[in-house]
């Protein structure tokens, strides 16, 4: 039979990501800075996009963002999210600087958000996993 | 690389929609036949073979398939990965081999059967954020439309219109598969997919095989091939980081691969008479009109509505039905419709037209590739 849950679409673990896969599961949410250049990114990787330098270290997000774009998703692409619709999937950027995709949360109408609309990050469970999610700032 | 000194002799592809059964390289070989057969040249002669890879299912070594399928040996060649700009840029890999004299007369062909064989590459997860439900490329698309539409104002009305235009002009071609009118009110009533793009926002989902055969402008005329239709200028651009990561989502490097060909070809876009744009969505021609150039930064959807697309406006554009009513294959179909415009043989054919402009893109806009073609010499 074939897991239709969420547990299926959980990230892989790897020497590089598991801090910051740990760290959200302590109420952290993590990213990388470069000890050279003070590039800051997300997703993990091994070496500075900016300089390629492999010099990095963990810094604790402060929670604040804005919003990039968002899209509702009408259509499950995987059963895991049937029962899901409609959803909000967004761009991210943490005021920090890094970039990344996440969940809408807490809105109860997803066309009224705005681009560069303040968020704020809410660290929820999908299964045994916590994962970053936000949740549009009172105006 | 001079402008024209390579001309497009042949083109052939198969019928357009389901072929249930039949393997890529089956509809690969049938399409290089064609091809062939509408160059006039024989099969011997050819020397290279530049193949896309079929989205749906990788295999390596999938050019050497093809090429045994086709009884040939290239000299030069093999499978090309820049996902749905790989078919112009081959072309123009395949100009600039000819340049260096790697080959002499070369076959780029492509072929795919996502609709009676697997979707999965339509559906998938995009990088390792499934567990926000991030799938599918209509996703990411939609995410740049969003921003566009919030950004530069463009409106939902605009996007139906590069819909409209694509199934209006579909009507009048005989090889397209949706041959189905579009009204601003069924659009408008059109289900959401991925908000805020409909079902008629999205291309087609096809099976099929297009190839089309270069070489050099003296060698066609040697060959007696008619109505070779010369190559004026191609580009290239490499947007390359997924939509997340994009410090811009809204202009992308389409830009430098339109400059790089409207340099090698001695022209501007003011020159075109005629544009192939890739619309595997409908924002993405709009962005087209934008980062080549035919319209101001955020005035792509203005443009549509108002200087005009169709057959009778500033830029027809299309004109075949594109991705959205004739085929969904990723391009090669675009330059076939360039070719015939040029040849004067198009289903809706833009009248005297001199100069048509293909645009090709990938993954999300990842990816970008530029063809400039001209009237036959």
């Amino acid at each position: 039979m074939i897991d239709e849950g969420i547990a299926t679409l959980l990230p892989q673990r790897d020497a590089l990501n598991t801090p910051y896969w740990d760290a959200l599961n302590e109420g952290r949410h993590i990213f990388q800075r470069c000890s050279l250049c003070a590039n800051a990114w997300l997703p993990p990787r091994n070496e500075c996009p900016r300089c390629l330098h492999d010099a990095w270290i963990w810094e604790t997000a402060s929670g604040d963002a804005r919003l990039i774009s968002w899209v509702v998703y009408h259509t499950a692409f995987h059963p895991a999210f049937a029962q899901r619709l409609p959803y909000t999937v967004a761009v991210v950027e943490l005021a920090e600087g890094p970039r990344l995709i996440s969940n809408i949360v807490g809105n109860e109408d997803p066309e009224m958000l705005r681009i560069g609309q303040a968020l704020r990050l809410v660290i929820e469970r999908e299964a045994d996993v916590a994962v970053p999610h936000y949740r549009p700032e009172e105006a | 690389m001079r402008r024209g000194a390579a001309v497009i002799a042949g083109i052939g592809h198969t019928t357009y929609g389901a072929h249930e059964g039949r393997s890529t390289v089956s509809l690969n070989v049938e399409a290089i036949r064609k091809a062939l057969a509408d160059a006039n040249v024989e099969k011997g002669s050819v020397d290279a073979l530049f193949v896309k890879y079929p989205t749906s299912h990788f295999e390596s070594t999938y050019g050497q398939k093809v090429a045994e399928a086709a009884g040939l040996q290239p000299r030069i060649g093999g499978v090309w990965d820049q996902a749905g700009a790989a078919n112009i840029a081959m072309i123009s890999f395949a100009v600039m081999a000819l340049d260096a004299g790697q080959c002499e007369i070369a076959v780029i062909a492509f072929a795919d059967n996502p609709k009676t064989g697997s979707r999965g590459a339509i559906a998938k997860a995009m990088g390792p954020d499934e567990v926000f439900g991030w799938f599918g490329a209509v996703g990411g698309y939609a995410m740049i439309a969003r921003r566009h539409m919030e950004e530069w104002g463009t409106t939902a009305d605009q996007l139906g219109a590069v819909a409209i235009n694509a199934r209006t002009n579909a009507l009048a071609n005989p090889r397209a598969q949706l041959r189905k009118p579009l009204t601003r009110e069924a659009y408008r009533e059109s289900r959401p997919i991925v908000a805020p793009l409909r079902r008629d926002d999205c291309c087609l989902v096809s099976d099929g095989g297009a190839a089309v055969v270069v070489m050099g402008a003296a060698r066609a005329k040697r060959l007696g091939v008619t109505e070779p239709v010369p190559i004026l200028g191609f580009g290239q651009g490499q947007t390359s980081w997924n939509v997340d990561q994009r410090p811009d989502l809204t202009s992308t490097m389409a830009a430098a691969s339109a400059r790089t060909a409207f340099d090698m070809a001695g022209l501007a876009p003011k020159d075109i008479d005629v544009a192939q744009f890739y619309d595997c969505f409908t924002i993405v021609p709009i962005l087209t009109l934008e980062d080549y150039g035919f319209a101001k930064r955020g005035r792509g959807g203005a443009f549509v509505t108002g200087e005009g697309i169709g057959p009778d406006g500033k830029l027809p554009m299309n004109t075949s039905g594109g991705l959205i009513a004739e085929t969904g294959m990723p391009g090669m179909q675009l330059v076939i419709e360039g070719v015939r415009q040029m040849r004067g043989t198009a289903s809706t054919q833009v009248p005297g037209a001199r100069t048509c402009i293909v645009s090709n893109q990938g993954g999300i806009m990842h990816t970008h590739s530029t063809l400039i073609l001209g009237e036959p010499q």
